[in-house]
């Protein structure tokens, strides 16, 4: 502690707080407050996104339309999608990587921390754009998150161009950002913190950002593709001129199966670092972690066509795709076998930054098993496009992503605000959340396997009950989200005092730094302390 | 600190490297394209043009049906003349299909094959086809558009029939807007 006390008054660099009013947002470069922006950001993307689930799920209460026309339910799923996609999820990890992967590493900021304030500040932009279109003629994008073509070409709405160039930002935001978060990680780490030293949290979080650099211009790439047969009378995806609507699938789904990783990556990370602290051991297996991680990584590349299994290739391509998608059930495995094993005789207690973390694991390993079901080529005919695809990704999405990051949140909210959370309204939110979620996509399996398509607005009587179910489930989900929000306010405004290392087992150099942490951290390489040495 | 020139080279690579993957998002376009040549897979017919006939193998009876599919929106009357016809592979087969411009205008359309089996695609040489050209109506103008294919020998055995479809595309819009621009343009 009393190399940090020295450092803080050290004449050398000039010290001093955050500039005050809204210039202290709108001009920051440090990482602490684009870091908060970012999560603050997309805590509220979160809330935009549920609202549109919800619609969904009361339009899906009872057969037959009652509330919304089809085509506005369209937007909804459209619309929910994207913005949980890359509203919500990544700029979620984004801002968590801005808040920790500095002080874990023991550097001062992020290397690039003018870029690291653009790469903020454009998303704002870009989903106003994007939320616009809602009220624009001909309403908003209806053709899915996957925007296939020619639906989002030949029969889209106007407003997708507008969808088009928001892509376009949001893809340049996201590559800024893992510029900035590889810059640091490679570049400045406090001496003696090998690569094998880094902690978890970091390095899932540099493979992501190599997954985004690799994938995300390949998006910006489609979506220029569809600008341009929209607009310029090419023909990449239209069958008249030459084109190829299936193509549209590949190129798309090249970047599609990794961007799924870049948004459980980051989550195995977390929950790496939360397991340890509430068992009291070192994680179990952190080379095989690490090497697990970028298996994970490598293989994302070679699975795409998973997602199209019905659209007529080969029986020989079918098979590769389905053996390559099955293999990574054997990193995925090595990491929940490692996340038992730290566990196993470890002295647990059960706060709730860990129920959310031991939730994770239990829930997220029933959504790996259903993807293992769809990866099985022959009977991905039946499960294509229907609940049951609805369900997979929901598992993986929600308990897994989600519940990660607000497991990510409760953990360092004693060091973000110097308080801890309330203990009782945490195991409240909790408990909601893992109920509500599990009776919300639950009977989606069954639904699923019993033909419910996705993506459509009415469905038969057969389906009534267990579409009722899910519905309450969802309201059950959504409004307990309101207990977060309550408690994340209440951990700024006050609280028992959170001392630096706010967790008993929690070990890494941003424990070593005091709660709240200061808005300058570690202005002088620090050393490393002796668990990590 | 030292890491300032670090950075700089490390950013630049990465930036050159997202500059590369944007390339190749368009390059999967071309790779697509010869990807499904090589391996015949998609239905799409390469091989065109003349062919050396080596003569009928008359032991092995090939059917090939012929499908005519509209584009949505599509109002011509468009359909095989003969909607099953027998061969042998190494046969050279005529055949024609018609279609009629019912409408008031004139229009311009594009016929799109495809075959399958995917398999089979690769052993169908067509040696004149009417969707090597667009097609020109004028209003209620009728034609009967020549179709000159072969079976290739070398087709597998398993194969003992194939289903040759044509969707027919509306590309009047398209071709106005280019008639128009050709027009403003005077040469």
């Amino acid at each position: 502690m009393s190399m940090l006390d020295t450092t803080l008054e050290s004449p050398v660099h000039e010290h001093h707080g955050p500039a005050k009013g809204l210039g202290r947002w709108l001009f920051t470069t440090n990482h602490k407050d684009i870091g908060s922006l970012y999560l603050w950001f997309s805590l509220l993307m979160f809330f935009i996104g549920g609202c549109m689930a919800l619609m969904i799920r009361a339009e899906l209460f009872q057969p037959g339309l009652q509330l919304v026309e089809p085509g506005f339910f369209n937007q909804m799923t459209t619309m929910h999608g994207l913005i949980m996609v890359f509203g919500a999820v990544m700029p979620a990890f984004v801002g968590l990587a801005n808040w920790m992967v500095p002080m874990m590493i023991g550097a001062p900021d992020m290397a690039l921390p003018r870029m690291n304030n653009w790469s903020f500040w454009i998303l704002p932009f870009a989903f106003a754009m994007m939320i616009s279109t809602l009220f624009m003629d001909g309403g908003a994008p209806n053709f899915g998150w996957t925007f296939y073509a020619p639906l989002s070409t030949t029969y889209a709405p106007p407003s997708v161009t507008y969808f088009i160039f928001a892509i376009h930002m949001m893809g340049i935001s996201s590559i800024m950002g893992a510029i900035n978060i590889i810059a640091t990680i490679l570049n400045l780490r406090a001496p003696g913190m090998t690569m094998m030293k880094l902690p978890l949290f970091c390095w899932t979080w540099l493979i992501t950002a190599f997954l985004l650099i690799a994938v995300m211009p390949v998006l910006a790439g489609v979506v220029t593709m569809m600008l341009m047969d929209i607009h310029f009378g090419t023909s990449f995806f239209n069958a008249a001129g030459g084109g190829d609507p299936v193509l549209f699938q590949h190129v798309f789904w090249f970047f599609g199966h990794p961007e799924v990783y870049i948004m459980i990556l980051p989550a195995f990370g977390i929950i790496s670092h939360i397991i340890p602290t509430f068992a009291r051991k070192r994680l179990f297996g952190y080379a095989s972690m690490v090497y697990a991680t970028a298996s994970i990584a490598i293989l994302s590349f070679l699975v795409w066509a998973h997602h199209m299994f019905t659209v007529g290739i080969p029986l020989a391509g079918e098979l590769f795709f389905m053996f390559a998608t099955m293999l990574i059930a054997v990193p995925t495995g090595v990491k929940v076998f490692n996340w038992v094993a730290t566990m196993f005789r470890g002295s647990m207690t059960f706060e709730t930054p860990m129920l959310f973390a031991l939730a994770f694991v239990v829930l997220f390993t029933i959504g790996g098993f259903s993807g293992l079901m769809l990866a099985i080529a022959p009977v991905d005919f039946q499960y294509h496009d229907t609940y049951f695809v609805v369900a997979h990704f929901h598992y993986v999405l929600v308990p897994g992503a989600v519940f990660a990051i607000m497991a990510g949140a409760y953990y360092w909210l004693p060091k973000w605000t110097g308080h801890m959370l309330d203990e009782r309204m945490g195991r409240l939110h909790f408990w909601l959340s893992f109920i509500g979620v599990n009776i919300t996509f639950f009977p989606m399996h069954f639904i699923g396997l019993a033909g419910m398509p996705r993506r459509i607005p009415d469905y038969a009587l057969q389906f009534a009950d267990f579409n009722m179910v899910a519905s309450i489930g969802a309201f059950i989900f959504g409004l307990s989200q309101l207990i977060f929000l309550w408690n994340v306010i209440a951990c700024v405004r006050g609280g028992e005092k959170a001392e630096a290392r706010s967790w008993e087992g929690a070990e890494g150099l941003e424990w070593e730094v005091p709660s709240p942490a200061p808005y300058h951290t570690f202005a002088t390489p620090p050393k490393l302390p002796e668990a990590l040495r | 600190m030292s890491t300032q020139p670090d950075n700089r080279r490390l950013v630049r690579r990465l930036i050159f490297s997202c500059v590369l993957m944007f390339g190749f998002g368009f390059a999967l376009v071309p790779l697509y394209d010869v990807f499904c040549e090589v391996t015949g897979l998609n239905g799409k017919i390469t091989n065109t043009g003349p062919v050396a006939l080596e003569g009928p193998d008359l032991s092995r009876p090939i059917k090939v049906r012929l499908i005519a599919v509209h584009n949505e929106g599509m109002p011509w009357e468009f359909g095989p003349v003969d909607g099953l016809i027998e061969t042998h592979p190494g046969e050279m087969k005529q055949t024609a299909f018609h279609a009629t411009n019912p409408t008031g205008r004139r229009m311009v359309a594009q016929a799109i094959p495809s075959v399958a089996p995917a398999e089979a695609a690769q052993y169908l040489h067509k040696v004149n086809c009417f969707c090597f050209e667009q097609q020109t109506l004028l209003a209620g103008e009728s034609v009967e558009m020549p179709l000159l294919f072969v079976i290739d020998r070398q087709l597998p055995e398993h194969i003992r029939s194939l289903t040759l479809s044509y969707t027919l595309f509306d590309i009047s819009p398209e071709v106005s807007v280019a008639e128009q621009a050709e027009k403003e343009q005077p040469l």
